[in-house]
C-alpha cells in the first residue's frame, strides 16, 4: 500500500499531520488525521486556585482566550452557586461578541478567505492575506487590519488584556465600564456592524457570483451528513455566551436539549492510539467509528454547526442573511463543509449587531457588577468558542483549591468530522500519484473550512500550511515529493 | 542608505499562538517590520518549508524570535536546528523564558498526564485503557507521532539564547521597542532580558501608604477599593516580584499582577522575591518578636497553592524545576 504523507513541515504542536494511504489500484484506501500536540491542563489545573482557572485556562488558546475565560468563569459561577447580576452578565457578553468580531474577521481574511477571494488554484504565493489585498485593494486591507484591531480593543476596555484578558470573576466582573469607554466601544461596534456588511457583500460578489465556487460548496467531496449542536437562546436562536445546547440531526430534526451541567448523559469520547485528540460523539447514538449519515453518532459545531442547530439569529441583518444562505443552499440542514465560510460572516454580521446593541444598553455601565460566591462545589460552563462549543467543568474541594477538571474544547468536538471530511476530500480528488498543487490545496480546503484550532497555534496564519507530500510505495520506496 | 534587509524568523513551539497574535498587534508598525526585513521562515504564514531552513547556511538567518517551551522531541530538533542557522536566537514570550503556565505540568509527568487526560476523565469512554503511542501499526501501514517527554524545558535549557522578550503575550511595546533596537542597531548585550529595569508596582499608578496587612483575601473575597495598592488591601498581587513593561495592565481592571513579566532583573528566583515581599507586608520582617511560630504559620497558611501561585509561570526555569517523581 501506497502510502501520502502531507505533514506541515514543523511537525509539532499546532499542526496536524495527514497520513493518505493508497490501494493497488491508486485509490485513497483510508485517510489518518493524527494531532501531535498535547500539554496537559486536565492534570496541572489540579491542586490550583479556582479564581486562577480563567487565568490558566486561556494559555489553552492565545487566539480565542476570551472563549476559555468565560467558559471557565461560568463554570466558577455554577461551582460557587453564584449568579452574576445582569449588568456582569451583558458586560460578559459585550466583551464576548467583540472576541467574534476580532476572531471570526481574522479567520476569513486571513485564512479562509484567501481560497475563495485569491482562488483555490491561484499560485500558492497569493493565496494569503497580502493575496487579498492585492485583489480587494490597500483601502481594504486597511479596513481588515482595523476591524481585527477594533475585536481586540474592546476585549482589552473590559478584560484588561485582550490576549489572556483577567476580568473575569465567579459572580460578575472585575471592574464597572466606564461612560468614556462605553462610547468607544459603540463607536467600534458601529464601524463594525458596516464592516460585516461589507464582508458579506464581498463574499456575494467573489463567492457566490462565480458558479464555481458555488459547485465547488454543493460538490460531494465537500458534503457531510452530520448531527450538529450549539447554544441556543430561549427562542432557539444562536447564542454565543450562554443558554441551552441542543443537538440536531442529520435531518435538523432536535434530538437533544439540555443544560449545560448535564453535558456527561449526551456526550462521550473515544481514544485513539495515533492522535493526542480525542474523538467526541452523541452517547445516545455510540461510537460506531468515522462514519455519518443516519447511524452516526458524530455531530458537527462551530458557525455552521450553530445555524444549523438554531431556528435563526437574533438580530435583523445577521437573520436577513441567514435566511439567505439556507434558501440558496437548498433549505436545512445545511452539510456542505464549505458554507461554514458563508455562516462565519453571517456570525461575524450578528457580532457586531449585538455588541452594539449592548453598548447602548443603558444598564452596561452599571456599578453593580459582582455578587457574593457561597460555597465551593461543582460547575460546568458552556460556551460557543468561535470554532464551536466548548465545555469546561470544574470540582473544587473545600478550600476551593481544584479537585478536578474536564475540557472538551471546540475543534475537540469537530475532530472526527473532520477526519471525515479530509478523507472524503482525498478520495474525491486524489487518484493514483498524480497529486498536484491544485489538489493539495483542495485536501486542504477540507479542513481549513472548520477553521480548525489543532493545538491553538494553527489557526492563525497569513496564509497556508506549507506542505510536503511524499509519495511511497509499497516497500516504501519514495516515488515523488510535492511540495510547495 | 542602502543596506542589505535582515532576515528575520519566526517559529513557535508548545505555545498557545497568543504570542503570534501579539505580533500581529503591532497593527501597521508590522508595515515597518516588513520594510526593515525578509521574513525567511514563518511557518503557517508563510511558503518557506522545514527543508529549506535546514539547507540555509549555518548562521543564515538574522534573528530568529522563538515562542513556546520545548515538550516533546519535535520541537527540541527545531530549537537546535534554528539556533544553528540564526545568529541571534530570542526567546519570545513567557514559554519560551521561563515555561509559563504548561509548564506547571512539571508537577506530573507523562505517565500521569496521560491517565488523567485519556483513562480517568469523565467523560472519557476508554475500556482498553488506549493512550496515543509514538507509533501505531494500522491496517494501512505505520503513523507517528512526536513523544511526549515528562518535562516542560524552556528554550534556555535546550539551546543557547541571546536575548528574551518577557510577557505573557509579550507587551506590544516592548515588541516595538525590540524592532527598533535592531533597526537601531542597538541591541544590548548578550543575555539581556529586553524589558524595562523595574518592576510592575513602579509602573503601577496605585496609591502605596506602607500598610501592613493580616490577612489574605481571594480575589472573589473582596472588591477593592479602585485607587489604592491591591497588595496593601490584602490581596495577592505578585507585583513587586514582576518585571515590568506591560503597564500593569491587569491593574487597570482591578485585578491583580499574577507574574507573567517574570522576575525582577535582580531578583532572579520570582517565587522567593515574592515570598519575601509578603513577609515584609504581613510584618514578619520587622517585628519579628512580636510574632510566635503559630503566628507566622497561621498568616502563612493563609496562601493556598504556593508553588501554583508563586511560580504560576516560571516554575521549569526556577530552581524548583519540576516535582521529583517517585
Amino acid at each position: 500500500m501506497k502510502e501520502i504523507l502531507i505533514d506541515p513541515i514543523t511537525r509539532l504542536e499546532g499542526h496536524g499531520n495527514i497520513s493518505i494511504f493508497l490501494n493497488e489500484q491508486g485509490e485513497v484506501e483510508n485517510v489518518y488525521l493524527k494531532i501531535p500536540e498535547l500539554r496537559g491542563f486536565e492534570q496541572f489545573c489540579v491542586g490550583r486556585r479556582a479564581e486562577l482557572m480563567p487565568l490558566l485556562t486561556t494559555r489553552i488558546c492565545g487566539v480565542c482566550p476570551v472563549a476559555h475565560h468565560f467558559a471557565s468563569v461560568k463554570a466558577l459561577d455554577a461551582a460557587f452557586n453564584v449568579e452574576p447580576p445582569s449588568a456582569a452578565k451583558k458586560l460578559r457578553e459585550l466583551m464576548y461578541a467583540a472576541y467574534f468580531i476580532y476572531d471570526h474577521t481574522l479567520h476569513f481574511y486571513y485564512l479562509g478567505g484567501p481560497d475563495f477571494v485569491v482562488g483555490p488554484d491561484a499560485p500558492p504565493e497569493k493565496r494569503n492575506i497580502l493575496g487579498v489585498i492585492e485583489k480587494a485593494g490597500l483601502d481594504i486591507g486597511k479596513e481588515v487590519i482595523k476591524h481585527r484591531a477594533y475585536g481586540q480593543k474592546m476585549t482589552e476596555f473590559i478584560g484588561g488584556k485582550a490576549t489572556h484578558p483577567v476580568c473575569g470573576l465567579p459572580g460578575g466582573v472585575s471592574k464597572p465600564l466606564s461612560e468614556e469607554n462605553r462610547a468607544e466601544i459603540g463607536r467600534m461596534a458601529e464601524s463594525s456592524v458596516k464592516f460585516a456588511q461589507f464582508s458579506l457583500k464581498l463574499f456575494h460578489d467573489i463567492v457566490l457570483g462565480n458558479t464555481k465556487y458555488v459547485d465547488l460548496i454543493k460538490s460531494q467531496s465537500y458534503t457531510l451528513k452530520t448531527n450538529y449542536m450549539g447554544l441556543v437562546d430561549e427562542n432557539n436562536k444562536v447564542n454565543f455566551y450562554d443558554g441551552k445546547v441542543r443537538v440536531v440531526d442529520q435531518n435538523a430534526k432536535e434530538i437533544l436539549k439540555f443544560e449545560p451541567k448535564e453535558y456527561l448523559n449526551h456526550v462521550a469520547e473515544h481514544v485513539e492510539p495515533w492522535s493526542y485528540a480525542k474523538m467526541p460523539y452523541l452517547k445516545k447514538v455510540g461510537w460506531k467509528g468515522l462514519v455519518d449519515g443516519a447511524d452516526s453518532g458524530i455531530y458537527r459545531v462551530g458557525p455552521l454547526g450553530r445555524l444549523n442547530t438554531a431556528d435563526g439569529m437574533a438580530t435583523p441583518l445577521a437573520q436577513a442573511e441567514y435566511e439567505l444562505m439556507y434558501k440558496t443552499l437548498g433549505g436545512k440542514p445545511v452539510h456542505n463543509t464549505l458554507a461554514f465560510h458563508w455562516a462565519r460572516l453571517i456570525e461575524l454580521q450578528y457580532a457586531a449587531e449585538r455588541a452594539l446593541e449592548l453598548a447602548k444598553d443603558p444598564e452596561i455601565t452599571s456599578k453593580d457588577v459582582r455578587a457574593k460566591p457561597g460555597e465551593p462545589g461543582e460547575g460546568v460552563g458552556i460556551v460557543e468558542a468561535a470554532r464551536g462549543t466548548l465545555i469546561h467543568h470544574y470540582v473544587l474541594d473545600k478550600d476551593a483549591l481544584m479537585k478536578d477538571v474536564n475540557l472538551i474544547v471546540a475543534t475537540t468536538n469537530n475532530y472526527p468530522a473532520i477526519c471525515m471530511s479530509v478523507r472524503d476530500a482525498a478520495k474525491g480528488l486524489i487518484h493514483g500519484d498524480k497529486v498536484d498543487q491544485g489538489v493539495l490545496n483542495m485536501v486542504e480546503m477540507a479542513f481549513r473550512a472548520y477553521d480548525p484550532c489543532f493545538g491553538c497555534a494553527t489557526h492563525y496564519a497569513v496564509g497556508q500550511m506549507p506542505l510536503i507530500i511524499k509519495i511511497y510505495d509499497s516497500e516504501r520506496k519514495l516515488l515523488k515529493t510535492v511540495s510547495r | 542608505m542602502n543596506k542589505e534587509k535582515l532576515k528575520i524568523a519566526f517559529y513557535w513551539a508548545a505555545s498557545c499562538g497568543g504570542c503570534e497574535i501579539a505580533v500581529l498587534d503591532l497593527n501597521e508598525k508590522i508595515l515597518d517590520v516588513i520594510q526593515l526585513a525578509d521574513i525567511v521562515f514563518w511557518p503557517v504564514a508563510m511558503d518557506i518549508k522545514y527543508k529549506d531552513v535546514e539547507a540555509m547556511p549555518d548562521k543564515y538567518i538574522d534573528i530568529c524570535f522563538f515562542n513556546g517551551s520545548i515538550r516533546n522531541s519535535e520541537q527540541e530538533h527545531m530549537a537546535k536546528l534554528l539556533r544553528q542557522k540564526a545568529k541571534v536566537l530570542v526567546a519570545f514570550g513567557s514559554c519560551a523564558h521561563e515555561g509559563c503556565i504548561p509548564g506547571l505540568a512539571n508537577l506530573h509527568n507523562r505517565k500521569e498526564i496521560f491517565a488523567t487526560v485519556y483513562l480517568k476523565s469523565t467523560s472519557v469512554s476508554n475500556q482498553n485503557g488506549v493512550v496515543p503511542q509514538p507509533e501505531t501499526t494500522v491496517k494501512e501501514g505505520t503513523l507517528r507521532i512526536p513523544e511526549f517527554y515528562d518535562t516542560v524545558k524552556t528554550l534556555g535549557q535546550t539551546v543557547d539564547v541571546d536575548y528574551y522578550l518577557p510577557g505573557c503575550p509579550p507587551p506590544v511595546k516592548l515588541i516595538a521597542n525590540a524592532v527598533d533596537a535592531i533597526a537601531n542597531n542597538a541591541l544590548p548585550p548578550k543575555g539581556s532580558v529586553l524589558a524595562p529595569l523595574k518592576s510592575v508596582c513602579d509602573e503601577c499608578p496605585r496609591k502605596k501608604e506602607n500598610k501592613k496587612i493580616s490577612k489574605i483575601y481571594r480575589v472573589y473575597e473582596k472588591t477593592p477599593e479602585p485607587e489604592r495598592c491591591l497588595l496593601e488591601q490584602g490581596i495577592l498581587c505578585m507585583g513587586p516580584a514582576t518585571r515590568s513593561g506591560c503597564g500593569a495592565q491587569c491593574l487597570t481592571v482591578d485585578m491583580p499582577c499574577t507574574g507573567c513579566g517574570g522576575p525582577c532583573p535582580n531578583a532572579p528566583e520570582q517565587g522567593a522575591a515574592m515570598i519575601s515581599a509578603l513577609a515584609s507586608i504581613l510584618g514578619l520582617e520587622e517585628e519579628k518578636d512580636k510574632y510566635s511560630n503559630e503566628d507566622v504559620e497561621q498568616l502563612l497558611s493563609q496562601i493556598k497553592d504556593p508553588v501554583g501561585t508563586f511560580y504560576m509561570y516560571s516554575l521549569p526555569s526556577s530552581i524548583l524545576g519540576r516535582k521529583v517523581m517517585k
